[in-house]
């Protein structure tokens, strides 16, 4: 009892410290469960026997995440994302097992080893490439998205990779350890293919028609436990289930994932099984640490070190013409390239189960398991160095076209979304042609195909507002939906040019006076207008007259605009507006009108509609004799 | 006879005998009644709505209160973009010739205000030279106005009867009672314009 709590002690305070420095330094999680696992492996006697018994328990892990991402498959978006999927994706995969095959051979490996060092190299970091996509904001990219199908395809690809590598041993130089166990051992063949025909069956079948009613039941019995404990029974049973009959528990896992992806159980079990995948993956991960022997990095550095840079240029030589047959512009397609160089977490997957078969030693795996973690390490390096390569290439793309410089007095719409559209429409039926930035790759593409001057980028970036002409420019339209960028934008572009006219779009009244102390000249709250309209007819089906409506929409308007002026001066850029009496005492003070009339006394805003069209109620109106 | 009554009144908050009016012709079986500002709230009339409405019908009725000695502002806005060169006017543009134009006001300004004499200076009808002679540029036959002054008590029993004369009105014309190109209808119809118009 004592010992296992020293050890869970030791795992989880190594997890815990490993994976807030590797997050900090921006290396991610992975990278911090593994060298958590270098550094306390020695210390607890890692590699005894308590550590294959804990490796077998941390696969779960692995088993977990297929679930999950079977959980996640949506139909309509892999169908979407088809040709990126199966082409890009595929010929990725294939391409690369091809050419490591080849160097691993011009190395002295058999084609075994080259298959499954393949194998590892064609599988990128999904956990490392989609959390960084997502931090910076390129997920929505065209290269984002050709690096999600192709991330996709790759987890997909694993389970067909998971039962080949066994198969590989066969006739291998080490020759096999791993032999299937199980009910099927003993069966005619025939009759095993059938049980294990009738076990997918069972597990599509039950999953579809069985899973929905028991999880409603356990759900009625409203304890959260329970259910947990039955989303973890569902995966250990499919996992138990899959192995009797000698099939890859991940694909069986991955199976269920898919035939529930639909239920209306989704998000629970997803919330349910998440943080139990997080930490088994952890131990998986700190499992392989722990077998990494630290006298091999010291002793075979310069291979290792040279072997990572090989992959990564082996995997960049052969994601960049792929990403130029599927047109990803350049750009994109060095996002693509730079992104996916790196090989994953199932990379130790495969090289832990490639072990098993006897396919490797263990300290060749060693070298290969520090060659792959070298290469996610390395990721954050190759982020930087596409962020540099961007700057360049679209100022390249820029000078290829001499038409494209933008004259003096260009109009900039900065952002693409449903708001820049609108605008960019607008603008063109009127007979200006404004330069468009946007950091969606497709969107920009179609516009070209308009002859409108566009350009991929993230128009944040200072050199890229410059490259659109923003020095010279007449107008600048920010229609970009992230406030601190908007902001940031209106002041360098003040800043390169004073006589430029500025409108934004701002998120609500205190990015109104950020944008107004940025220096924009015209600010239009973004769902101002269509709330008042949406107000207007909502009057109007309480059965007010259309005109009536109208004009007191008007008068709101007027009315809030003027308190929205009248505090504009309050606000100083700096102090949060809840530490700042003047702009609450000011807050207070404006819109009385519409504050008043909210709150019940409603003489004010009635007389002010009630100026309109109201004769006297006089015989005449030449009586002012009468009145004096 | 097809028969149009477009209503322009931009406050229809307060009840009023206009608006009473308005009620009593839109209760009127077989005719149609636009409310101009409820219609276009934001002054964006469509031209070709409003023209191919003209054109199914064979007398106008412009309804109005009279505001500074002319008509309501959706009104001016209307005849602007509507009564386009060469569809109401021009060589080519003789789409509503021989159609009607009757023109239903009332005036807050007493009959004495409207004289020589009066604080108005002039009589009613020349206030309204400019819709006349829009008719007459149209080729549209233009009917004595039907006018009530000193509309600003309801319950006044000429206001009462102006607003049932002008539903009598209405129905007589949509049923063709009137024969409108004779001098005798237009005599009549003079009269009746007159019978409202009785001051306070």
């Amino acid at each position: 009892m004592e010992s296992l709590a020293v050890y869970a002690f030791g795992y989880l305070a190594a997890a815990v410290v490993a994976v807030i420095i590797s997050h900090r330094i921006g290396l991610g999680s992975v990278v911090g469960y593994i060298a958590a696992g270098v550094i306390v492996g020695p210390v607890l006697h890692f590699s005894d026997s308590a550590s294959g018994y804990l490796e077998h328990f941390s696969e779960f892990g692995i088993v977990m995440m297929l679930f999950l991402i079977g959980l996640e498959i949506d139909p309509q978006m892999v169908w979407r994302l088809r040709t990126k999927l199966v082409g890009l994706g595929g010929l990725q995969v294939l391409a690369t097992v091809i050419a490591v095959c080849a160097v691993s051979a011009a190395f002295g490996f058999t084609w075994q080893q080259g298959v499954l060092f393949g194998f590892v190299a064609a599988l990128s970091s999904t956990a490392i490439v989609l959390q960084t996509l997502k931090e910076r904001g390129l997920l929505e990219s065209d290269g984002g998205r050709s690096s999600f199908a192709v991330l996709l395809f790759q987890d997909l690809a694993v389970i067909p990779m998971l039962a080949l590598i066994p198969l590989l041993s066969v006739g291998s130089a080490v020759g096999p350890q791993h032999v299937t166990q199980g009910l099927l051992s003993n069966l005619p063949a025939w009759a095993s293919a059938i049980l294990t025909l009738a076990t997918v069956a069972f597990v599509v079948a039950g999953g579809h028609f069985l899973s929905r009613p028991v999880f409603r039941m356990i759900a009625m019995l409203g304890l959260r436990e329970v259910f947990t404990a039955a989303a973890l029974l569902l995966v250990v049973g499919i996992a138990v289930l899959m192995m009797s009959v000698g099939l890859s528990p991940a694909l069986g896992a991955f199976l269920a994932g898919v035939v529930l992806a639909n239920s209306e159980f989704k998000h629970e079990l997803e919330n349910d099984i998440e943080p139990f995948k997080g930490l088994l993956l952890g131990l998986f991960f700190m499992t392989i640490g722990a077998k990494i022997e630290l006298r091999v990095l010291f002793e075979s550095w310069p291979f290792i070190l040279g072997a990572a840079g090989l992959l990564i240029v082996v995997k960049i030589a052969v994601l960049l013409p792929l990403a130029w047959l599927f047109r990803l512009r350049s750009s994109a397609g060095w996002l693509l390239a730079l992104g996916l160089a790196q090989a994953g977490e199932f990379g130790f997957v495969l090289l832990s189960i490639g072990e098993q078969a006897g396919l490797l030693t263990s300290s060749l795996s060693s070298v290969a398991v520090l060659i792959i973690a070298l290469g996610m390490i390395l990721t954050p390096g190759l982020f930087i160095v596409f962020d540099r390569l961007v700057v360049l290439l679209d100022r390249r793309d820029i000078a290829k076209r001499p038409t494209d410089h933008p004259d003096e007095g260009t109009i900039i719409v900065a952002g693409l979304g449903r708001f820049g559209q609108i605008i960019t429409r607008m603008l063109l039926a009127n007979g200006y042609k404004p330069v468009v930035l946007d950091f969606r790759a497709d969107v920009v593409d179609n516009l070209r195909k308009f002859g409108i001057q566009s350009f991929f980028g993230d128009a944040g970036r200072p050199d890229l507002l410059e490259s659109a002409g923003v020095g010279n420019a007449k107008l600048l339209v920010v229609a970009i939906d992230d406030t601190d960028r908007a902001v940031e934008i209106v002041e360098h572009a003040r800043r390169a040019n004073t006589r430029l006219k500025i409108i934004v779009r701002a998120y609500d009244r205190l990015h109104h006076y950020r944008l107004e102390h940025a220096g924009a000249d015209q600010i239009v709250r973004e769902v101002f207008a269509s709330s008042v309209d949406t107000a207007g007819n909502a009057l109007q089906f309480l059965g007010m007259h259309p005109y009536e409506v109208e004009k007191r929409k008007q008068l709101f308007v007027r009315e809030d605009l003027a308190g929205l002026g009248k505090m504009a001066p309050l606000f100083d850029g700096v102090t949060p507006v809840a530490d700042n009496p003047d702009f609450i005492a000011g807050f207070n003070d404006i819109g009385k009108i519409i504050s008043n009339a909210m709150l019940g006394d409603r003489d004010a805003f009635e007389e002010a509609v009630a100026r309109g069209w109201s004769p006297p109620e006089l015989e005449s109106s030449h009586s002012r004799s009468k009145k004096r | 006879m097809r028969v149009l009554v477009l209503f322009a009144h931009p406050a229809q908050r307060k009840s009023s005998i206009n608006l009473s009016m308005a009620r009593e012709a839109r209760g009127v079986e077989g005719i149609s009644f636009v409310d101009l500002y409820a219609e276009y709230p934001r002054f964006d009339i469509n031209p070709d709505r409003e023209q191919v409405r003209l054109l199914e019908h064979d007398l106008i009725v412009l309804q109005f209160p009279t505001f500074w000695y002319s008509t309501p502002a959706i009104l001016k806005e209307w005849q602007d973009l509507v009564l386009e060169y060469g569809f109401a006017y021009g060589p080519t543009g003789r789409k509503l010739e021989g159609k009607f134009l009757l023109i239903a006001t009332t005036t807050g300004g007493s009959d004495g205000d409207y004289s020589r004499s009066g604080g108005n200076r002039h009589p009613f009808g020349q206030f309204l030279l400019p819709l006349e002679q829009t008719a007459s540029l149209c080729g549209m036959n233009y009917l004595p106005p039907f006018v009530l002054h000193s509309a600003n008590h309801i319950d006044s029993p000429s206001a009462q009867a102006h607003i049932a004369a002008y539903r009598t009105l209405l129905g007589d014309l949509v049923q063709d009672r009137f024969d409108l190109k004779s001098g005798t209808a237009r005599e009549m119809l003079a009269q009746v314009t007159r019978s409202g118009d009785m001051g306070a």
